[in-house]
């Protein structure tokens, strides 16, 4: 076992020539809230593209737990233990709130049976969908969504959509969980209460969380330590304060 | 008994009406059959309701539950029905009984049809959208092509077959298959594989990040389709003789696409419903219709066609839409809660509710965070980017 | 060679047909497979006009305003009102449609095919082979109407407009570009492409039925995806190779039965290799 959850090393990608993202060295502890700042096109989402197989970095590699990861597919790194959410919110529209996650519960082997078990309605059918049900009913507790579980998603507002997007991903069972720009588009109420959740995912389920925003109280305010990205290079790296007010940094966000 | 328990606790006479549909039609035909009342032709019609409806759900399941356009479905059905019926044609010389030759061939033509699928499937893997729609006509027009080429196949006069005696047993036959398929098809949609298949449909790329594995079951839809169009083949293969290439042209795939959208994608009711009224329309138009007249069979067909999907699609009619739907006039009057699609972030926001009482919830100490500080201006706080 | 330049005048033809196809799905983004029957409708009227008058370049004139014409009805009352709609809504409506065009044409001219006279043009002998003078009008004219396509599209405003369009219909409105009178040009355009397939059509199959215009529509289309659907010089190509395919095919005895099914095995392993077709743009989708 490594001492890191994540490490990357060196991990970079070019498309067609330009450099995306190059030379990012992340180390994220077991259980520490890490976050990924900086100003739009500066990588982040890319960075996350890559740490779920979407892209193939060009350069680098990286490691969850001390296993390489490059090369295998989003399918291997979900079951190896990444689970993420979207910028722009990707759930499974035409399909009931319970029913997203229990897609996410899809993997775990618990809750296995085989196709035509569920096409004949033998007895572990009506097991594990019962278990399943118990478990998806426990996570959308957390995020307070018991009561819309039969809604449509898309028939969701904003911000329970985004909260339902991180359950889904929950209920993969990750052991990093990468968030991408988690309060966008939130109220300042429901940053709040996001935050809160946050901590409560970490502290619950002993979880890695990695994630992207660009609310900076949010991130000042939750983030144990962060790296700061731009023009796809890393700025700043290490304790979320001191990171912060590095001149470099406010150089970037504020302009000359 | 704990099994009959959770069978009883899942229960919903909702998720039974098109098993408790089929069984009452098929008593219906058996009693009127009893008096009689059912002539040569009707019994022809019934065995074409029978496969189209056996054909529409298979290609419902890839169409509106996997979400990839496919024309090759004739295709399938083209291999089921070559290869079970020469398979019944060998087999009729050993055995006896025309329901077990019936029966072990639709296996066979189900089965090879599986392969098939699973060939066609491959591409689907890599192609998407219209691109796959006409890679799987492709497919259909190589199997016609092929099979119309092969002497032992009857070459360009097509297969001939030993048709099913007497074909209204052959009909009750279709319709137990129908039923069989039901189960097995609606079964696997409600189960955990089933919201896997659906979740590749409304999102590829989350699909694949929860971490599912997108080629099985795009393989496994494919496949199973295939066995059911196969299926549908053989049966075709016993009420016609010579079963010809040219039944299975795209044009053939395309009618099944037809039933499939017009009783609504991922609706297997609306499927069962769909290639009922569609064969029937044909049926009947075909037998009004006859010399000069059978080109109004085409034309009042197409009409229908158009008016129903401008009718169902086009943004204009919306609002007449609206007014006619019985879903939206039940709604209205039971001020049942009726939940929108909300667009404009901004004006929900005084609609959510902001605190969750977590602890409450889980029984679990959340310790007490320091409340917020707005951040001091170097920090680039509040900055929009 | 004779039968290279027969390939290649077939896949002139090909080519014409699905420029059509791709025009359309490049710009409205939708499938018209009512677009075959455009060739059949050009056909009739090419037909009819040689019966009365006897002279074809008269037909091909009526059947090009013909053509044109049904292009932009079909458009405005099938297709129109679809605009925003799911595309199979719209691919249905296309499949009604050609329906539609059969059907009246079953009503009109009878389901019977109706034999048509070939003109007399003769043959020059060529790279040793006797090659008619059909093949090689078909090739000249097939040749001129592309380059005259391609520099319509890449040099005036409206083929500018046109790209524009083909690449985001929503930034191309707000650019001040009428999107509807585009997308009812690139019908036109396409109808009237068609209508010059059909005069040539008929130069090789020597009989008008209202089916007729399936069999080359599905093989054009097949054209334009191994091409890269959306792509123009990607139909020229696609359309080409697959008449050359198609009459090699055919030359050869052994393998003749079997032309169909070669064609359309090809098109699955050019797609299997570049699942966008030879000259097709990638579309990346944003994660």
């Amino acid at each position: 076992m490594s001492e890191y959850v994540l490490e990357t090393q060196n991990l970079g990608i070019s498309f067609g020539g330009l450099k995306a993202v190059q030379d990012v060295n992340l180390r994220i502890k077991k259980n520490e809230l890490y976050g990924l700042v900086g100003p739009n096109g500066a990588g982040k989402t890319t960075v996350f593209n890559m740490l779920t197989g979407v892209y193939q970095p060009t350069t680098g590699t990286f490691f969850l737990d001390g296993e390489e990861m490059v090369g295998k597919s989003q399918e291997t790194i979900n079951h190896k233990g990444i689970a993420r959410t979207f910028q722009n919110i990707r759930l499974f529209n035409n399909m009931s709130v319970i029913r997203n996650v229990l897609v996410g519960l899809h993997n775990q082997p618990e809750y296995h049976y085989n196709p035509f078990t569920g096409m004949l309605r033998l007895p572990a059918y009506f097991d594990c969908e019962n278990r399943m049900r118990d478990k998806a009913k426990e996570i959308l507790r957390i995020f307070g969504l018991e009561e819309e579980r039969n809604l449509l998603s898309c028939n969701l507002p904003y911000g329970k959509q985004r909260k339902l997007e991180i359950a889904r991903a929950l209920a993969t069972n990750p052991r990093l969980l990468l968030l991408d720009e988690p309060a966008a588009g939130m109220n300042p109420n429901e940053t709040a209460e996001l935050m809160e959740i946050v901590r409560f995912i970490r502290d619950h389920f002993d979880m890695t969380i990695l994630l992207i925003e660009h609310d900076m109280k949010f991130v000042s305010g939750l983030c144990d330590e962060i790296t700061v990205l731009n023009f796809g290079t890393v700025l700043a790296q290490g304790d979320t304060k001191t990171a912060l007010n590095n001149p470099e940094v406010i150089k970037a966000y504020l302009g000359d | 008994m704990g099994y009959f328990k959770n069978v009883k606790k899942a229960f919903k006479l909702k998720n039974y009406a098109n098993y408790i549909g089929v069984v009452a039609f098929l008593i219906l035909v058996v009693v009127l059959n009893q008096f009689g009342m059912v002539n040569r032709s009707s019994v022809n019609l019934l065995n074409r309701i029978g496969y189209s409806i056996i054909l529409a759900v298979s290609l419902n399941l890839v169409v509106g539950f996997l979400g990839e356009l496919s024309l090759g479905h004739a295709g399938f059905m083209c291999v089921g029905a070559y290869i079970g019926c020469y398979f019944a044609n060998y087999l009729g010389t050993v055995i006896e009984s025309q329901f077990v030759v019936l029966f072990l061939s639709m296996l066979v033509g189900g089965l090879v049809a599986c392969v098939f699928g699973f060939i066609i499937g491959l591409p689907a893997l890599r192609l998407k959208g219209d691109y796959l729609a006409i890679a799987t006509l492709a497919f259909g027009e190589i199997v016609r092509c092929i099979f119309k080429n092969l002497p032992s196949f009857g070459g360009a006069t097509g297969l001939i077959t030993k048709t099913y005696r007497p074909s209204f047993s052959l009909a009750i036959i279709s319709f137990v298959t129908v039923l069989i398929m039901l189960i097995f098809v609606q079964n696997l949609i409600r189960s955990k594989h089933g919201r896997a298949i659906t979740s590749i449909r409304d999102n590829e790329i989350a699909a694949r990040a929860m971490g599912i594995n997108v080629t099985f079951y795009k393989l496994f839809v494919f496949i199973v389709a295939a066995f059911f169009a196969g299926v549908a083949g053989v049966i075709y293969g016993h009420l016609n003789s010579p079963v010809s290439y040219d039944v299975f042209s795209y044009n053939y795939s395309i009618e099944i696409l037809v039933m499939v959208v017009l009783g609504g994608m991922g609706s297997i009711t609306g499927s069962i419903l769909a290639a009922s009224a569609v064969t029937f329309i044909n049926f009947e138009l075909q037998d009004q219709l006859t010399g000069n007249l059978a080109a109004l069979k085409l034309i009042i067909y197409a009409v229908i066609l158009i008016f129903m999907v401008l009718f169902n699609n086009a943004p204009s009619f919306k609002k007449l839409r609206k007014k006619l739907s019985v879903k939206e006039y039940l709604a209205a009057h039971q001020k049942k809660a009726h939940p929108e699609k909300i667009r404009d972030d901004a004006g929900a926001w005084d609609r959510i509710e902001t605190k969750i009482k977590m602890d409450e919830i889980l029984s679990v100490d959340i310790s007490a965070q320091e409340p917020f500080k707005a951040d001091s201006p170097e920090q680039g706080g509040n900055k929009d980017e | 060679m004779s039968v290279l330049l027969d390939g290649l005048s077939l896949g002139a033809i090909y080519a014409l047909i699905a420029l059509g196809y791709t025009m359309v799905y490049g710009i409205a983004k939708m499938l018209n497979f009512a677009h075959g029957d455009i060739i059949m409708v050009g056909a009739y009227a090419i037909l009819t006009l040689l019966n009365t008058t006897g002279n074809p370049y008269i037909g091909l004139l009526a059947a090009i305003i013909v053509c044109t014409i049904f292009g932009i009805v079909i458009e405005r009352l099938a297709y129109k009102p679809l605009r925003g709609a799911s595309p199979l809504a719209v691919l249905i409506t296309a499949i009604g449609v050609s329906y539609l065009l059969q059907g009246v044409a079953q009503l009109v001219f009878g389901s019977t095919s109706k034999p048509v006279a070939q003109p007399g043009y003769g043959s020059v002998f060529l790279f040793g082979a006797n090659i008619s003078y059909t093949t090689i009008i078909t090739l000249v004219v097939g040749g001129i109407i592309m380059a005259a396509l391609t520099v319509f599209v890449k040099k005036t405003r409206t083929g500018h407009a046109m790209l524009a369009v083909s690449e985001d219909k929503g930034a191309a409105q707000l650019m001040g570009i009428n999107v509807n009178r585009i997308i009812m040009l690139t019908f036109a355009i396409g109808s009237a492409l068609a209508a010059f397939a059909s005069l040539f059509y008929m130069w090789q199959i020597p009989s008008v039925q209202p089916t007729l215009g399936a069999m080359p529509g599905i093989k054009a289309f097949t054209a334009a995806v191994i091409g890269g659907i959306g792509s123009i010089p990607g139909a020229m190509a696609g359309g080409v190779l697959l008449g050359v395919i198609e009459k090699i095919s055919l030359s050869i005895p052994a393998v003749s039965n079997y032309t169909t099914a070669i064609e359309f095995s090809v098109l699955i392993l050019i797609l299997l290799v570049r699942p966008i077709g030879l000259l097709g743009k990638k579309r990346r989708e944003k994660v």
